[in-house]
Order: structure tokens, then C-alpha cells, then sequence
């Protein structure tokens, strides 16, 4: 494998960089759907470190993992967009705020 | 040449990744989070990764993507909403702090250490054999255990999505009295003694 002319920690960083960004977006936006996206966003910075460090120690482990969280990203999204359906059906609310029936 | 390719990758996922938070419109935020998988999917393929390049773009910005705009669409819920309303007091600079802390702690760890580890042992990347040959002959000998729990994970997905998107007429949280809502059950009737009939009456 020739030597990679961006080297792994620009690829790291970034990653960390996307990882912060969906987590802050988590924490601040209160539309269901939206913290949805940012927890993809998070995901996906997860699946750029694989895979740069699947090209670091020239191991195809990185890129199964990115794989299989391609799937459970998929089962995640689909089950979440569901719960999300069955609550709009009682009420109008799109924010976390209004999902307050447990509070005590 | 990987350097251009990884600065644009890198800003046109940046840019989507802001996007997807400071849009107001959900609708916009799921469009720019179609830009930061597809910035995801360059720079895959700057990695070597071209199978996992073209999954990223069928999977998720085809069909996730497609799935949140569909459910946006569905329940009409592309109304902004207001980013400056801040409802718990403090949540929103109590996040931000965090987020600096997490970068920096994330960021210390890749710029103070070094990227250790072993190379492989059984699965190492041979660079003359096709990408998505490896991967098939990776996924279906050593992980093929993993590849078929899989299967069973996508059907429990399946079977939940369709529990809950079926509309029931005795769910426990719709006899509970919301503001909203007009209260279905008399608040002096027990949950346990109300039968499915008397609801729908």
C-alpha cells in the first residue's frame, strides 16, 4: 500500500470534530426528528474513524464494523421514526418538551 | 492530490454537519445532512473504501434520508420552529461547554498520543484484490456468524416499526388525560376497570 498523503490523525480529528458537532446538536435542538439526524451525524463521524484506521493498520475489521453499523444504524432509524409516528398521532408537538407524561 | 480531496470532503461535511443543526426547518436539516454523507463518501473513497462509499450513498442518503423526509412530510411537521427559545435555563450553554470539552478531550487524545495497534493478522487489505471482493470474502467467512445475527436484527426492526405504526385502539397513553386533549376516560374511573368499549363510546 503506498503511503497515504493525508495521514490518520487529519482523518481522526475531523471525525472528532463530527462527533462533537452531532452531540452538541443533540443536546441543544429539541425537534424529535432533528436529534434524530444528529445521532446519524454521530454515527457517521464514528464510521470515518473505522475507516481511517482500517486504512492506518491495513485491517478490513474497520470497514465490517462500518458495515454493521451501516445496518444498526438503519434498524435504529426505522424503530425511532416509528415511535416519533405513534406520538405525533396523540398530540402536535414536534419538541422533547412536550413528552412530558412521566414527570412526576 | 488526497489532500484536496480530504479538505473538500472535510468541508462539505463540516458545513452539512452545521447545517444540520442550525437549520430551523427540519426539512433543510435533513437536506444538509444528505451533504455531510455524501462529504462521508468522499472521503471513503479517499480511504480506499469504495464499497462502503457507494452503501453510504445507497443506504443512507437514498433511503434513511428519504425515510426522515417522508415522516417530516407525513406529519407536517416542517414548521420552524425557534432556535432562540431556550426553555431550560442554561441547557443550551451547558451543552456548548460540553461539546468544547468533548472536542478537546477527543482532540487531545489524537494530537498528544500516536496511532498504535497491530497490523492484522487474518483480514489484512491486499491492495492488488478488488475492495468489495475482500469485503464479501471477509464478511462471509470470518464474520459470517455477525452477517446472519444481522438478518435477525433487521427482522425484530421490522416487526417493532409495524407494532407501532398499528393503530390501536386501547393504548395505555391514550387514556391518560392530556392538556391537549379532551379527556377520553371520567378522572374518577381506574384505568384497570375501563374496557376497550367504554373508551370508544
Amino acid at each position: 500500500m503506498l503511503a497515504a498523503a493525508v495521514n490518520t490523525e487529519a482523518y481522526l480529528l475531523l471525525g472528532a470534530l463530527l462527533f462533537t458537532m452531532g452531540a452538541v446538536g443533540l443536546l441543544v435542538r429539541r425537534n424529535a426528528l432533528v436529534m434524530f439526524m444528529c445521532v446519524e451525524l454521530m454515527l457517521n463521524a464514528v464510521n470515518l474513524t473505522f475507516v481511517a484506521l482500517s486504512r492506518q493498520l491495513d485491517d478490513l475489521g474497520g470497514q465490517i464494523a462500518v458495515f454493521f453499523v451501516l445496518v444498526v444504524a438503519a434498524a435504529e432509524v426505522v424503530v425511532g421514526l416509528g415511535i416519533i409516528v405513534s406520538i405525533f398521532r396523540r398530540r402536535q408537538g414536534a419538541t422533547a418538551d412536550d413528552l412530558s407524561v412521566l414527570k412526576g | 492530490m488526497e489532500t484536496i480531496v480530504f479538505v473538500v470532503g472535510a468541508l462539505v461535511c463540516l458545513v452539512g454537519a452545521a447545517g444540520v443543526i442550525g437549520f430551523r426547518n427540519p426539512v433543510h436539516s435533513a437536506l444538509s445532512l444528505v451533504g455531510t454523507l455524501f462529504g462521508i463518501a468522499i472521503l471513503f473513497i479517499a480511504l480506499d473504501a469504495e464499497f462502503l462509499a457507494a452503501v453510504q450513498i445507497i443506504v443512507y442518503a437514498g433511503a434513511i434520508v428519504v425515510m426522515f423526509l417522508f415522516v417530516i412530510m407525513l406529519l407536517g411537521v416542517d414548521q420552524e420552529d425557534d432556535i432562540r427559545l431556550d426553555p431550560l435555563k442554561g441547557q443550551r450553554t451547558a451543552a456548548i461547554v460540553a461539546g468544547v470539552l468533548l472536542f478537546a478531550g477527543l482532540a487531545a487524545i489524537v494530537v498528544l498520543g500516536a496511532v498504535t495497534g497491530e497490523h492484522a493478522a487474518n483480514a489484512e487489505v491486499q491492495p492488488l484484490v478488488p475492495n468489495v471482493e475482500q469485503l464479501a470474502r471477509s464478511l462471509f467467512t470470518d464474520y459470517l456468524f455477525a452477517f446472519e445475527i444481522t438478518s435477525v436484527l433487521l427482522v425484530i426492526a421490522v416487526v417493532g416499526a409495524v407494532s407501532l405504526a398499528r393503530h390501536r385502539k386501547e393504548a395505555f397513553i391514550d387514556e391518560l388525560p392530556h392538556d391537549e386533549l379532551p379527556p377520553v376516560v371520567a378522572p374518577d374511573v381506574e384505568l384497570e376497570a375501563v374496557s376497550s368499549d367504554e373508551v370508544a363510546s
